[in-house]
């Protein structure tokens, strides 16, 4: 009987020892794994153009109905995105979403991506509803904040492995060879078009 | 200072923050320190009764376990009885048959008591909208925190029990029927 009192104590002696196993979390946060899904951000290319398109592609994968997506026209003027639509309302409901990442899935430009933020709790339900200012990754060194002009000027892009432009195909070379004011060669490309594809 | 009828107004001897927070009295010094007090000590003991529903459950678990460890908050101890704690962390989706029992657990809880609603099912109903779920606890009990996530991490979970306490700290002394109408049969 001693034996095993001894024994067991034995047991208690040696994790007296032990490095503690507890995270001190609000001081020291562990990382996440690489493939974490948590909050979700919009991204933009890096001449600072949101990559939404408004095509809410997302908001029909979504199998929780968390996302709206309301798109509206882009102008030469007042341009938000590449190609002809931008979103000009977009909303997450968090409490809703199920961080299952269907919408990073779906999206055709890869602007929303699930990051590893985690903290979300809130006092209101309210709160939770992200809009697109919150969302929106502000814009790059290189790049500006939307809309921007882009009068005058070409904004290549590239989805899907091809490259689109913002001036009508037809405009470009429905003219005569030699009277169409041919566009600069592409400033800022976001992708060169020997680069790899976007996966989708 | 005599009592009667040139009395101080609160608002002559507290600053507008403690009038916006309802201190009254002429003995705003004593109520904001014994507020600060109990406020302190009830912020660093909330125990906290499981009401584990479904997978939110596990996490709220693993919270608990040492890796996380909740006693670091002074939240040691999960009750299993309503009676013997002051806050309840709803983990899970809460179908409608279930809703009489939260809300009676609730009302059993003595006063002061709070609630986390933890994950995106308890919260809101989450992906469940559906007829057979209730779309958020707040329909049932009033909600001090809500834990977005499916299901949150444990570090989630913990950050809103530092936000419940960030809450308790600042809170009056009074007021608590006014959260919620009461069900004087529990």
């Amino acid at each position: 009987m001693i034996g095993a009192l001894i024994q067991g104590m034995g047991v208690t002696l040696r994790t007296m020892f032990r490095k503690p196993l507890t995270v001190q979390y609000p001081e020291h946060k562990r990382p996440v794994a690489e493939r974490f899904r948590g909050r979700h951000e919009l991204k933009r290319y890096e001449n600072g153009l949101e990559r939404c398109i408004g095509c809410s592609l997302c908001s029909a994968a979504c199998p929780a109905d968390a996302i709206l997506v309301v798109p509206a026209e882009n102008s030469d003027e007042q341009r938000f995105s590449p190609g002809e639509r931008f979103a000009e309302v977009y909303e997450i409901n968090m409490m809703r979403c199920i961080f299952c990442g269907f919408c990073e899935e779906a999206c055709p430009t890869d602007a929303i991506v699930l990051e590893h933020e985690y903290e979300l709790a809130a006092y209101d339900r309210r709160e939770t509803i992200y809009t697109k200012d919150m969302l929106l990754v502000p814009p790059g060194a290189s790049g500006d904040d939307t809309p921007q002009d882009t009068r005058g000027r070409d904004v290549p892009f590239r989805m899907g492995g091809m490259d689109y432009f913002s001036v009508p195909i037809v405009a470009r070379i429905g003219a005569a060879p030699g009277t169409a004011p041919v566009p600069a060669a592409p400033s800022e490309p976001d992708t060169a078009p020997e680069a790899q594809a976007p996966s989708l | 200072m005599t009592i009667g009828t040139d009395i101080l107004r609160p608002d002559q001897i507290l600053t507008p923050d403690q009038v916006a927070r309802g201190m009254t009295g002429d003995a705003g010094v004593v109520t904001t320190t014994v507020e600060k007090a109990v406020n302190w000590a009830r912020s660093n003991a909330v125990w906290p009764a499981l009401f584990g529903l479904a997978c939110c459950a596990i996490e709220m678990m693993h919270t608990q376990a040492s890796r996380q460890d909740l006693s670091r908050f002074g939240m040691e101890v999960m009750r299993a009885s309503p009676r013997q704690s002051d806050m309840i962390i709803v983990a899970g989706r809460l179908s409608r048959k279930m809703a009489p029992v939260i809300r009676r657990i609730y009302d059993q809880m003595p006063e002061p008591k709070w609630v986390i609603s933890m994950g995106d099912c308890a919260s809101c109903g989450g992906v469940f909208n559906n007829y057979a779920l209730v779309q958020g606890v707040d329909e049932i009990i009033p909600v001090d925190v809500y834990v977005p996530g499916c299901p949150p991490r444990p570090e989630a979970l913990i950050q809103g029990i530092l936000k419940l306490h960030e809450k308790i700290q600042a809170e009056k002394l009074d007021g608590w029927r006014d959260r919620a109408p009461q069900d004087d049969r529990a």
